[in-house]
């Protein structure tokens, strides 16, 4: 028996060419069916002009475009303006009632996992279970670097769910929290913007020798006197946690769904800097099962020199999951029927 | 994310009568990767040349019509889309300088999951002829 993992796109991954207008939501689906990415993860803010009013017409329309590609929607993005209005910050009884509107529009597309940003109140989450449960939504907070799944903001969601007894609240893991090795891209977009060589490559060298942030910052701001680009740089450190991939195994009753966050995929498929390989590892290891939702986000740290091709990086990013899900399988036992 | 993309360099145009213009405009895109209501947008600050233009002086329209930029403050009812241009519109007697300027935005964004606000600037060399066909 195969692993039960996956392949999706989140349409995140393809922001550049939907800003520029040169990709449409469905040339982005298209591309998805053709390398068997046929699990579709929406951002509706993004994708849905006329978000939040979404006419039974236009649900229909977003039905009926998956369908047409023989893809399904896997995770529904969710947003909450707490500081909607500049003199106050929403009310709890406001927080609900938007996370409400969002699990209705998500059951109205027929999504049955909802992406819930970090910064979400556990208490507000639990207030919005009862809705969950009726309408059979997962509500995923999603695990973002510079967070782990340990950190004690998220076992606090882990609590809550807990204390419910529910399985319609839990967990999101983004895989930027396994940044085992510092992104070639980064540095070369901080390197364009004036940090010296051997600056870039102390940081490089600092994080993969795991040293705790602060000390590089101090080290790169402080003794090496370094200029914007180099702190800035630094900086980066405090968002680029290599977390143990090893706690997924612990955790994986809480997810369904991973965003599959990654900011460049080298040609020959391999992703320099997200421990892709221990992490499919793991979920392939512990019979997890749900989608891998690739999630590009290198545009911004390459547009400033090149056109960015999400597609391509997309493609490759894929090559890799089905190289990496075929090791683990094997490594397993857990080979396909001959 | 989007910073080098939000001022549309083509779109500047002159406003009011031809001989004597009382501002122009310009097309822009929001610099974020989803829609945000217009009560979330802090500043759109507009310079030519590094010289600042008062911010009582620009009104902004992503379709429906001309606001403020204090009436966005409260324009609840109102959404710039994703990747969708809108207008800004600047009082400026004479408007846009002739030759070659520099145009600065500065998009000043309440992005409630973030702990600061999310500010996108761009910077484009406008070569302004006054207005073509």
């Amino acid at each position: 028996m195969p692993s039960k993992i996956s392949r999706g796109v989140s349409l995140y991954s393809f922001q550049e060419e939907m800003f520029l207008g040169t990709l449409s939501v469905e040339d982005c689906i298209a591309f998805a069916a053709s390398i068997g990415a046929t699990g579709i993860e929406i951002l509706p803010e993004q994708n849905m002009p006329g978000f939040p009013n979404i006419s039974d017409a236009e649900v229909d329309r977003w039905k009926a475009m998956v369908e047409r590609h023989g893809c399904h929607f896997t995770a529904y993005d969710m947003f909450l303006d707490t500081k909607r209005r500049k003199d106050r910050l929403m009310t709890d009884d406001e927080q609900v009632e938007s996370i409400t509107r969002d699990l209705k529009l998500c059951h109205r597309l027929g999504i049955r996992n909802m992406r819930v940003l970090v910064f979400v109140r556990p208490d507000i989450l639990g207030r919005c279970v009862p809705v969950a449960e009726e309408l059979d939504i997962h509500m995923g907070v999603e695990v973002h670097a510079p967070w782990n799944l340990d950190h004690a903001w998220i076992l606090r969601t882990i609590e809550e769910a807990d204390r419910l007894g529910t399985r319609h609240l839990g967990i999101l893991p983004d895989m930027g929290i396994f940044m085992k090795h510092y992104p070639p891209a980064f540095r070369a977009r901080f390197e364009r913007q004036g940090a010296r060589p051997e600056v870039a490559q102390f940081i490089v060298d600092s994080h993969e020798a795991k040293i705790m942030a602060e000390y590089t910052i101090y080290e790169v701001a402080v003794k090496m006197q370094g200029n914007k680009a180099e702190v800035a740089m630094a900086e980066t450190l405090r968002h680029a946690p290599y977390a143990n991939p090893k706690r997924l195994a612990e955790y994986a009753p809480y997810f369904r769904h991973i965003q599959a966050k990654f900011y460049e995929m080298d040609e020959d498929c391999t992703d320099p800097a997200i421990a892709y390989d221990e992490a499919i590892d793991v979920l392939v290891g512990c019979g997890w099962e749900g989608t891998l939702s690739s999630e590009y986000e290198g545009n911004r740290w390459i547009q400033d020199v090149q056109a960015v091709d999400s597609r391509e990086q997309v493609r490759r990013q894929h090559v890799m999951f089905e190289r990496l899900i075929a090791a683990a399988e094997a490594k397993h036992g857990l080979q396909e029927a001959q | 994310m989007f910073d080098k993309y939000i001022i549309d360099a083509d779109s500047v145009r002159n406003l009011g009568p031809a001989d004597a213009p009382t501002g122009f405009s310009f097309t822009t895109k929001l610099g974020y990767y989803r829609g945000l209501g217009l009560s979330m947008v802090e500043d759109m600050a507009v310079s030519i040349d590094d010289e600042p233009i008062a911010r009582d002086c620009i009104r902004f329209d992503e379709g429906p019509g001309p606001l403020t930029l204090d009436a966005m403050e409260t324009a609840f009812d109102r959404r710039w889309a994703f990747g969708a241009p809108a207008q800004l519109l600047v009082d400026h007697p004479g408007g846009f300088p002739q030759g070659e300027h520099r145009l600065t935005l500065q998009q000043r964004l309440r992005i409630s999951y973030m702990p600061f606000p999310s500010i996108n600037i761009d910077e484009k060399l406008i070569r302004f002829a006054g207005n073509q066909g």
